[in-house]
């Protein structure tokens, strides 16, 4: 029986992008050290790799798109991104368990040894910390939003209205560009600094991991928005919006907690800007 | 499953319109089929020779360690220092190459040649043949995991040419400890070090989401989880770990490049920081990270005992959830790690218990392995005296561990050789026998060729004598108190010391030749061998194929009827 296929899975040909996938890592992380350093050549090194990096993504993924039209992805191989996706996903979570941990190392134990904290939290010397009613509540309530509109893009999608569809993720999209904005806003108008003490170091990693989900997110969904508009996605077969759909609801979830545990909790009582 | 069902439903909704422009029956050209692999067993041999490369230059850098460590005093660190690129080294550029050299062999021996071999070399060779697939659920995934892994080793290796501080290298321990790996490294060989090990949990996590899918999503017509191998099943709970783990690290490394480079405190006093707090992220990694190192191992001494004792593996569901039971409560036992950080009694106490709780399923398969061995009609080739080898050993360092366990006990033992010892004797002998193990039992499988059983034999006396006597004293260097992470001892340690590296490491090293001998040997003048060459206890899917399998197996999948047994 050889070179007859008799299954439904994908036998894929040899292919160049893994190899200059992670040579663009390597370049980038290796011009990222020399950058940091202030070494000769490290910030085209690093540039060189982004550049790659980027492109390897591109490629990739307009690869598996083309394989999906090709018909490629039978039933099972649709299983198996279902659970790569849902996997990803889940490694992500742990990414931000990381940061959370920090965070509550520093808030539930306050150090006492650093004049700095004063064993309290937020530390003695910050002056004012971020209202979390005010700009960030209306961040969640955006996002929050966010997570309908997509919601209604997905609906549309399965009843076949492609108009609908655009809509929806157009309002996504939209949101999720207003979200980003408004914490770059929070950022530039911030009573605290991003080094010097543990509130600004969880603050800013905790929160600025989230901004780059939330702006990678709105990226993939800007690429379903294309697609959309090239016709492509079926009531039946649309994984791609769906693994951008959860990738959004997870952003979406991590902002949550991200919002009681450090603006409303940690914040309590503090003095606000 | 559901998975298993849809499996079917797919199966039998089969379409050949698609697929006409995939038919491979031929390989493709040396470029495409070595660096542009998206098939499972051409990417698990690229592993496998990249984890005997590192292999090498990790275990030379043991020899190194050794060799400086036979006498007391400060005898070759100026040398090596020098091949480095330090034209001049001053004492304190001598001393730094001793935490490079470190440094160094732990980051190789874990993150590029046990986790390599284990995982990407065996595991991707064996898992898809095991369950009836014609290969990994993402080929093209499967090659850029372990052309990161290459990338990550090149980085370290970079980092050993690169400033450090002290002296060129980076020299934190494997461990990357804050503040010795912050304020205490200036100089980009850290971050380098540190990237490395970003590229290689990047292709690790990439990995894991593959053996997942593949194992869950692509079984054959039958292949119940209940029925499925064990070396599956631990590459399975392996992959769990390794998926909730390493993003764990990836935080907690990225804390150390922005207390590095951008002015963070994660991990500073001065800022309210923790130093401990990054122990604590480390091994909430760090621990899972050593089973992830042998479970594997377990899983191919499973198959081998079976094999040779031409008996099924006793206690099969035991087994499987013993490795299961091992994997969750690895997560929650971290911080015996971390006894002598200031924890308090109540924490070390609830550590102590919970890592004692680990000696019960790793009992069952110690037990169930002497279980099946029992009764059995055992040929001892030389796959079986590895698998028996690695059971004694690993029981050895097994019982240290238990020893260590003990938060009082651990006050004393903490950073001595007894610990270098506990861990060598469950890693370089646990993990290396069984990837030795491993090795003998599939080679002819993989290459088509059979190897001599004498050399291997020959190999395995030698190397068994030799890692004992390398390690086995350490443990009494360890009761004695001589610290770890020393290049230099008193007096009172030189004796064991001398017999570690004299003798030992040379019984060792020898053997380590026969093995090379015995693989060149093999390609040049070994036997062809047979689809099953083990005979007839060798009962999984890889030995109905011819050795090695055709390029693409399994184009019809097998179906497993109900009444066999795993």
């Amino acid at each position: 029986m050889a070179g007859t296929k008799n299954h439904d899975y994908h036998i894929l040909p040899p292919d160049i992008w893994p190899l200059i996938g992670a040579t663009s890592a390597l370049t980038l992380t290796s011009g990222g050290a020399l950058t940091m350093h202030s070494m000769a050549g490290g910030k085209y090194v690093m540039l060189l790799g982004a550049f790659g990096v980027l492109l390897t993504f591109y490629q990739w993924w307009t690869n598996v798109v083309n394989e999906a039209h090709a018909g490629d992805h039978t039933p099972v191989v649709q299983l198996h991104l279902r659970y790569g996706m849902i996997l990803f996903i889940a490694s992500e979570v742990m990414f931000f368990v990381g940061w959370f941990w920090a965070f509550f190392d520093f808030s539930l134990f306050p150090a006492t040894t650093a004049k700095v904290i004063g064993g309290q939290w937020p530390p003695k010397e910050l002056e004012a910390v971020l209202n979390a009613f005010d700009l960030p509540l209306l961040n969640t309530l955006i996002l929050l939003c966010s997570g309908t509109t997509v919601t209604w893009a997905h609906h549309c999608l399965i009843h076949g209205d492609r108009d609908g569809l655009k809509k929806g993720l157009w309002a996504t999209i939209v949101l999720g560009i207003m979200f980003t904005s408004i914490q770059a806003y929070e950022y530039a108008h911030a009573p605290f600094a991003f080094g010097t003490n543990t509130y600004g170091s969880a603050f800013y990693m905790a929160t600025g991991f989230h901004g780059f989900h939330v702006i990678i997110g709105t990226i993939f969904l800007a690429i379903c928005l294309r697609r959309a508009y090239a016709g492509h996605f079926t009531p039946r077969q649309h994984f791609g919006f769906e693994a951008a759909a959860w990738y959004w609801h997870f952003v979406d979830v991590v902002w949550l907690f991200l919002f009681v545990a450090i603006y409303v909790w940690g914040n309590w009582g503090f003095p606000t800007d | 499953m559901a998975t298993t069902a849809d499996h079917f439903e797919a199966h039998d909704a089969h379409d050949d319109s698609g697929h006409a422009d995939h038919d491979h029956d031929h390989k493709p050209g040396f470029f495409a089929r070595w660096f542009m692999s998206t098939n499972h067993k051409d990417i698990g041999t690229l592993y496998l020779i990249f984890a005997i490369f590192a292999g090498i230059i990790g275990g030379a850098f043991s020899g190194m360690m050794r060799l400086e460590l036979a006498q007391p005093g400060i005898q070759y660190l100026g040398t090596f220092a020098r091949w480095f690129g330090e034209a001049n080294p001053s004492f304190d550029q001598t001393l730094h190459m001793w935490n490079v050299l470190i440094t160094a062999h732990g980051l190789i021996m874990v993150f590029f040649m046990v986790m390599p071999a284990m995982i990407g070399g065996f595991g991707n060779w064996f898992v898809p043949l095991m369950i009836g697939a014609p290969d990994m659920a993402f080929p093209r995934m499967n090659n850029i995991s372990f052309w990161l892994t290459v990338a990550g080793f090149c980085s370290l290796i970079t980092s050993a040419f690169m400033p450090g501080g002290t002296g060129l290298g980076a020299a934190a321990g494997w461990t990357v400890y804050a503040p010795l790996s912050t304020s205490g490294s200036p100089g980009p060989a850290t971050d380098f070090a540190i990237f490395s090990l970003h590229l290689a949990g990047a292709g690790s996590i990439m990995g894991a989401i593959n053996f997942i899918t593949t194992i869950f999503n692509m079984r054959a017509p039958g292949m119940t989880l209940h029925k499925m191998p064990l070396f599956v099943w631990s590459e399975l709970v392996t992959a769990f770990l390794l998926l909730l783990a390493l993003p764990v690290l990836a935080a907690a490394i990225t804390m150390l490049i922005t207390d590095r480079n951008f002015g963070t405190t994660f991990f500073d006093q001065a800022g309210g920081g923790d130093p401990v707090l990054y122990q604590h992220l480390f091994w909430f990694f760090g621990h899972p990270e050593v089973y992830i190192m042998i479970l594997p191992g377990f899983g191919m001494i499973s198959q081998i005992v079976s094999t040779f004792s031409k008996k099924p593996v006793f206690g099969y569901l035991g087994m499987a959830y013993a490795m299961v039971a091992i994997g969750v409560v690895g997560f929650v036992v971290w911080a015996h790690h971390m006894y002598t950080t200031g924890l308090s009694v109540n924490t070390k106490m609830y550590f102590t218990a919970a890592t004692m709780v680990i000696a019960v399923p790793t009992g069952i398969k110690i037990f169930s392995w002497i279980a099946t061995m029992w009764g059995g009609s055992i040929s001892f080739k030389s796959p079986m005296v590895w698998a028996m080898g690695m059971i004694f050993l690993f029981t050895v360092g097994g019982v240290t561990g238990v020893v260590l366990a003990n938060g009082g006990i651990d006050d004393v033992l903490h950073d001595t050789y007894y610990v270098v010892a506990h861990f060598h004797y469950v890693l370089s002998m646990g993990a290396v026998f069984s990837l030795f193990a491993g090795f003998y039992y599939w080679f002819p499988k993989m290459s088509g060729r059979m190897h001599s059983e004498f050399l291997a034999h020959v190999h395995f006396w030698l190397f068994f004598v030799g890692v004992n006597i390398i390690f086995f004293p350490q443990h009494f260097l360890g009761l004695q108190g001589m610290p770890r992470r020393y290049p230099d001892y008193a007096l009172a340690y030189s004796h064991w010391n001398q017999v570690s590296s004299e003798i030992g490491y040379s019984i060792m090293g020898i053997g380590m030749i026969v093995f090379f001998l015995n693989i060149g040997w093999a390609l040049a003048a070994g036997k062809k061998a047979l689809g099953n060459y083990w005979g007839e206890g060798a009962t999984t899917l890889e030995w109905t194929l011819s050795s090695p399998p055709p390029f693409h197996q399994f184009e019809t999948l097998p179906v497993i009827d109900d009444k066999a047994h795993h």
